[in-house]
This record gives C-alpha cells, sequence and structure tokens, in this order.
C-alpha cells in the first residue's frame, strides 16, 4: 500500500498521482498524436486500396501484403538496408571508439582534433552528400584524381551497381563516427583513474585493461550508440535523395527512399503504408532486441 | 513571461478575425500559383516580377505564386495540398504528370474554360511537339510553359584537336560512333582521360534521354491514351543496344549510369567531349564555358527527332470559377508572344508559340546565340515525352530497366521484356 502513501494528500487536496499525469500529459499528447495514432493509422490503411480521385478505398484484407511479397524491388530495398546496417553499424563504432581513446590521452591539440572529428556531424547531410558526390565524380572527381596520380584507373563508383551502396556506406560512416565518438568519449572521461592504476598494479597489459576493464565499463555507451546507429541506418536516406536516387537499377534503394518514392512519387498511398508497416516491425524488433536481450548483459555501474 | 505570450496570441487571432471581413470587401480573386525551378538563374525573382505585373494590370485578380521546389516537390506538394483540401488554383507541374493528374481529379480540361474563338486561337498557337503532352481523351489539359527537348553540345576546340570540322555536328548514328572514337583519348597507362560522348542515364531522366535514341530509330514507347506502352518492340531494343554499345563495345561512353548532373559539369571540364541534355542547360553551358561550343540536333537513324520536356500550366478543379477563370487568364497573359520571349530569353527555355519567335527581341536573341533557334528547329520532328498513367511508376520501371542493361546486368533486351511485363501489369486497370 505504499501508493496511497503517496498519493495522500499533501496538504493542496490533489492526490500526487494526478500530478503526475499532469505533468506528463504534454508529452502523452504529442506522442499519442505524432507517434501512436499514426502507427496505428499505418496499419489501418495497409488493409485498404488506395483511393483515387474518385474512387474511394475500399477493404483489400491482406492484397497489399502478398504484393508486398511479390515486389522485388521491396525485397532489394530490405536486403540492401540490411547489408547497409551490417556494413555501417560495426565499422561507424569502431571507428568511434577508436578516436574516442585516442583524443582522450593527454596530447597537443587534443580539442582541435576532437572538434575535426566531431564536425561531419554538424554539417547537414544534404551538403555533405554534395560534397561527396563531387568526391566520387569519375575523372575529375578528389578520389579519381588521387588513383590517376597512381596509375589506377578510376571506377564509375556511383555509376555501377556493385560500388554505389558501399559508396554510400562510406559517407555514412564518416557522418556517424564523430557523433559517436562523443558518447564514448563522455564514458571514458567519467572512468575513475583508479581503475587504470588498479589494472596497472595487478600486472595488466593494456590490452587486458581495455579487453576486461574499459570495454565492460562501457557497455552503456555502446547500447546506445548501437541503437541509436540501428534507427540511423533506417532512418538516413538524404545522401540517397542527393547522390543515387537508389540508382542505379536499384542497387542502392533504401526501405525508406523507396517508402517515399511509393507514398509520394506513386502516391500508393495504401501500398506505402503497407511497406512502412515493415519498417515499424523491423524497428520494434531491434527496440525489443535492446530490452530483452541486450539490456540483461549489460553492466550498468 | 507566459502572460505577454498568451496576450500575443490573443492579439494576434483578434487581428486574423477582424482582418478577414477586411480583405473579403475588395474581393480580388485569390490564385495561389505553384511553380518548380528546374534550371539556374533567379527563376524566383523573375517568376514574382511577373506576377508583381500581371496584379498591376489587372486589380481585380490577386496572383500568389509560392516556390514549391524541384518539379518533383511541387507534384507531391500540389497533391498533398489536395488531399488536404486546400489545392492551389493554378501550378506548373510536368507535362508528364497530366495522367497522374486526371487520375486524382485535381484538374479540369483548359478547353472547357477557354470557350472564346479568341481562347481556341491562343489555344491553336501553340506547338503542336508541345501539345502532344497536353491532349488525351479528346480534351487539352494543360498549357506548355517552361518547355525543351534534348540537344547536343560539342566542344568545338576538341573536334579541332582530333582533326574533326568544328562547323559540323555528327549527323547520323554512324558518324556518332566515328565522331565519338576519335574524341576518345587514353593516357599511357591505358585510362581514358576524355570520352568522345556521354548520354546521361543516372537520377530520374533515363527515360528521357532514351527516347532521343528511340524516337530517330522511329519508335514511339506509348499510346496518347496512356494505358499502352511498347518497351520491347525491335525498334526500342536496338537503341537500347546502341546505347549500350557506345560503352561496352565501340568504348565511347563511361560504363556503367552516367550522373545527370554532373554530364554539363563534365563538359565544362573537357571529360566529354559531346554531351546530350535538355536546352535548359544552355544558359549555364553559354555562361561557363571557356571554349567555343556548338549546339545541334540528335543525330538521326531512321529519322530525326527528339522527346519534348518541360513543365506545363494546369489549373485545378478544386477553385472557384471566378478562380479558374482568373488562373486561365494569367496563363494567357505569361504565353502571350511578348512575355513567351521575355520568359525564354531569361531561362533558356524554348519559346512556346512561333508568334513569340516573331517578336524582335526573340529574332536579335536567336541571331546572337544561333544555338537557341536549334531546339525550335528541332521541334517539326519531336515527340512527346514518356507519360503513362501512374507516370511515375511506369517510368521507374524504365529507368530500371534502362540502368541494368547500361550497368551490364541484364541484356538491353531482357531488360526491355521485364519492364514491359511489368509497365502492363500497373497499366492493366487503366485499359
Amino acid at each position: 500500500m505504499t501508493t496511497r502513501a503517496s498519493a495522500a494528500p499533501a496538504g493542496g487536496g490533489v492526490p500526487q498521482a494526478v500530478y503526475g499525469w499532469l505533468l506528463t500529459l504534454p508529452a502523452v499528447l504529442l506522442l499519442a498524436a505524432f507517434t501512436h495514432y499514426p502507427a496505428l493509422a499505418t496499419l489501418w490503411h495497409s488493409f485498404f486500396t488506395t483511393p483515387r480521385g474518385s474512387r474511394p478505398a475500399r477493404f483489400a484484407g491482406l492484397d497489399n501484403y502478398a504484393a508486398l511479397r511479390d515486389d522485388p524491388v521491396f525485397w532489394q530495398a530490405l536486403w540492401n538496408n540490411l547489408g547497409f546496417a551490417l556494413g555501417t553499424i560495426p565499422v561507424s563504432i569502431g571507428i568511434a571508439l577508436a578516436m574516442a581513446l585516442w583524443v582522450d590521452r593527454r596530447l597537443a591539440g587534443r580539442g582541435f582534433l576532437r572538434m575535426a572529428y566531431f564536425t561531419p556531424t554538424v554539417l547537414p547531410m544534404v551538403a555533405v552528400a554534395n560534397i561527396w558526390l563531387f568526391f566520387y565524380t569519375p575523372q575529375y572527381g578528389l578520389i579519381a584524381q588521387a588513383m590517376q596520380a597512381f596509375g589506377l584507373p578510376g571506377p564509375n563508383w556511383l555509376g555501377s551497381r556493385a560500388t554505389a551502396l558501399p559508396a554510400l556506406m562510406v559517407v555514412t560512416v564518416w557522418k556517424e563516427s564523430g557523433f559517436f565518438m562523443i558518447f564514448y568519449l563522455a564514458a571514458l572521461q567519467s572512468m575513475s583513474p583508479a581503475l587504470r592504476e588498479a589494472a596497472m598494479l595487478e600486472g595488466a597489459s593494456r590490452w587486458q585493461y581495455f579487453r576486461r576493464v574499459l570495454w565492460p565499463l562501457l557497455m552503456p555507451a555502446t547500447l546506445f550508440v548501437l541503437v541509436n546507429a540501428l534507427i540511423n541506418a533506417f532512418r538516413l536516406v538524404d545522401h540517397v535523395v542527393v547522390m543515387t536516387r537508389g540508382g542505379p537499377d536499384n542497387a542502392s534503394t533504401l526501405l525508406l527512399f523507396y517508402i517515399y518514392q511509393v507514398g509520394f512519387g506513386f502516391w500508393d498511398t495504401a501500398y506505402a503504408a503497407t511497406l512502412t508497416v515493415v519498417l515499424l516491425a523491423v524497428l520494434a524488433l531491434a527496440a525489443l532486441l535492446k530490452f530483452r536481450w541486450l539490456d540483461r548483459r549489460t553492466h550498468y555501474q | 513571461m507566459r502572460r505577454i505570450v498568451l496576450k500575443t496570441l490573443a492579439a494576434g487571432l483578434a487581428g486574423a478575425v477582424l482582418a478577414l471581413p477586411a480583405q473579403a470587401q475588395k474581393q480580388p480573386v485569390d490564385v495561389e500559383f505553384y511553380y518548380p525551378v528546374a534550371v539556374g538563374g533567379p527563376i524566383t525573382r523573375i517568376v514574382d516580377d511577373m506576377a508583381a505585373q500581371f496584379n498591376k494590370e489587372n486589380p481585380d485578380i490577386r496572383v500568389r505564386p509560392v516556390y514549391a521546389g524541384s518539379y518533383q516537390d511541387s507534384v507531391a506538394k500540389a497533391l498533398t495540398a489536395l488531399k488536404g483540401g486546400t489545392p492551389p488554383q493554378l501550378a506548373v507541374l510536368l507535362s508528364t504528370d497530366m495522367f497522374t493528374l486526371i487520375d486524382e481529379d485535381a484538374i479540369v480540361p483548359i478547353d472547357s474554360l477557354a470557350g472564346s474563338a479568341e481562347d481556341r486561337q491562343w489555344l491553336d498557337g501553340f506547338y503542336d511537339a508541345f501539345m502532344q503532352n497536353s491532349r488525351t481523351g479528346g480534351h487539352v489539359w494543360g498549357v506548355p510553359f517552361q518547355r525543351s527537348t534534348i540537344v547536343m553540345y560539342y566542344n568545338k576546340d576538341l573536334f579541332k584537336e582530333a582533326g574533326l570540322d568544328p562547323e559540323r555536328a555528327p549527323a547520323d548514328w554512324t558518324e556518332l560512333v566515328d565522331y565519338a572514337r576519335k574524341l576518345t583519348k587514353k593516357d599511357a597507362a591505358g585510362n581514358v582521360v576524355q570520352w568522345g560522348l556521354e548520354i546521361p542515364s543516372g537520377g530520374a531522366f533515363a527515360y528521357w534521354l532514351f527516347q532521343a535514341l528511340t524516337t530517330p530509330n522511329d519508335a514511339i514507347l506509348m499510346n496518347e491514351a496512356g494505358n499502352e506502352v511498347y518497351l520491347d518492340k525491335p525498334g526500342v531494343v536496338e537503341a537500347a543496344e546502341f546505347w549500350h554499345d557506345l560503352a561496352y563495345r565501340h568504348g565511347v561512353m563511361p560504363k556503367g549510369t552516367i550522373d545527370w548532373g554532373t554530364t554539363p559539369k563534365d563538359f565544362l571540364e573537357k571529360k566529354a567531349a559531346i554531351v546530350w541534355t535538355t536546352t535548359g542547360n544552355l544558359t549555364n553551358i553559354r555562361s561557363n564555358a571557356g571554349f567555343p561550343f556548338g549546339v545541334a540536333m540528335m543525330p538521326k537513324s531512321k529519322r530525326g527527332g527528339s522527346p519534348t520536356g518541360g513543365g506545363n500550366f494546369y489549373v485545378f478543379k478544386k477553385g472557384s470559377p471566378a478562380q479558374q477563370q482568373a488562373a486561365l487568364k494569367f496563363a494567357k497573359w505569361a504565353t502571350a508572344p511578348e512575355r513567351a520571349a521575355d520568359w525564354s530569353i531569361a531561362t533558356g527555355y524554348v519559346a512556346v508559340t512561333p508568334a513569340a519567335w516573331q517578336t524582335e527581341r526573340m529574332k536579335q536573341y536567336a541571331q546572337e546565340v544561333p544555338a537557341a533557334a536549334v531546339a525550335r528547329d528541332q521541334l517539326e520532328v519531336s515527340v512527346a515525352e514518356f507519360s503513362t498513367h501512374d507516370n511515375q511508376r511506369v517510368t521507374k520501371v524504365l529507368n530500371d530497366a534502362l540502368q541494368a542493361a547500361l550497368t551490364g546486368a541484364k541484356t538491353p533486351k531482357q531488360a526491355l521484356a521485364d519492364a514491359q511485363r511489368e509497365a502492363e501489369r500497373i497499366l492493366r486497370p487503366y485499359k
């Protein structure tokens, strides 16, 4: 009966629970209006046909899902997206950690280095994509010029099926690593120097110190970064729009870009809703994984 | 602090409520007008000036131009506004959006508004090549405004270097390959440093450039009703094979897809001796090329020709009759010979009526910039831009097929057969 104790009028006559609800009300309203309702509406619309002009929407059952199953572009977008996530997340986390360990040390020009690593994060993605578009341009782009200096033939980075998606992945890693570095850096800064001294006294090597002490203690940061990276892998499409528009032949189409194309290019809103349900399911799965599995294996201090 | 905010809000609301009747008393007809920007230059300022002048000449009408982004953004915005219940009354959108707008029940036929003999005469005054993308089902749905075709730009200096006559562009496909081969240069290591030819195939415009190959090969891609496509016909496959062979057999064009946006830059950087792109790039290339360049029509295979492109005025259904008439009046005013000439000179688009080319200013411009007249002369043999029901989806199917062929993922024949099957599936409900 602890609730009754805390809910007892403190003097004003209003139970504390009401205060609590009132305080969360703005957030609850916003979440309901802009997150929960749209998610449910999306699911609802995915069972109907797209209304067009004078033809209203009619119930179609699982027709949209059958179309989804038979849509090769959807499958390609999904596989592309998974490859994109698997390719970018470990690499950007690895680089972020390495950069954080590097700039955590006392070295000359540390502030400048930290700023340099963080700069890509601050730049708007559209601007970044346009810069990289120039880097990747065949013949006179930055990469092509560097390769020419060594007498190598410059590939058509964004114009070939094999290299278009990896080229976008490089941009993403470059953009995200600096952002993730900040979280690692914050975690490292809050670590007590006593840990390191104790480990050294016990005769631990630097690798052992990292593997057995630092890495476990960094797990909360890693978890946070991982979830963020996973969401971003499905959320970032600005560079696709600017650099390839999903081409050539869907080689660099990501799920969200395809949803945009179907929704606002083809105006097939019902099918776009169906695709969105898939995206929501993927993200829900990621969240579940985080709460059920990773949280238990994470060592919070 | 909070009190101040509340007071300001209240004052603002009261002001808005009070202002409404005051505006209603004047009663100028409001026309909201969405327009895109797709070429370089101070387009927004030119459009704002146009609207301001029109409003001055017509005090009973108030045209309010709204810049709506790229063509894709603009149609997305117009249709989103339509679904929200507040569409614009007038918009410039791609001529190929016609079927989409009809299917969404968004627009009214222009000929239903333009009833007078004078109006009919005005509608008959446009180049037929442009009107082909405005007609379907016995009605006219769009008024040509910012229209273009594809032309070939070539670098005269590089022509001279390669021992070619700089005043003569390749006239047919055989010559094109021959010229391009002479214009392709390699370094000691065997890497290409200068390409003979670039036909952009990346992004959203592959189908359009493809039409510059199919049209000369005497093949059309769709019917006027917009519910049938002919992508697997021999003439079409042949055109795709020719495009593919330029890179893979003749080695005069980069393999893989070529970006639409960087193609003019490749030309300006002298990395490509011949490029195909829109006439809308003329002003850009003219002001940035550090070398003399020529502009020519599409090389022939069995005939000449190019697709048209660009944007039309559309009048929306939701407006009141007075608003629709006001919108029509503005479209008429903006396409009058003098206006059309000004617009063409300022932007690089092709003036849309023969009458515009007869104005003094346009005659003078054509003399100063003979390149501008090339697009006009090509209009005689130009055809409608690829446009069908569910247009963006069918277009994407064709673009994907072309990119699959150009990246070597499928043979041109296979890619186009797949595209035909997929397009037929999409178009089945519209038969």
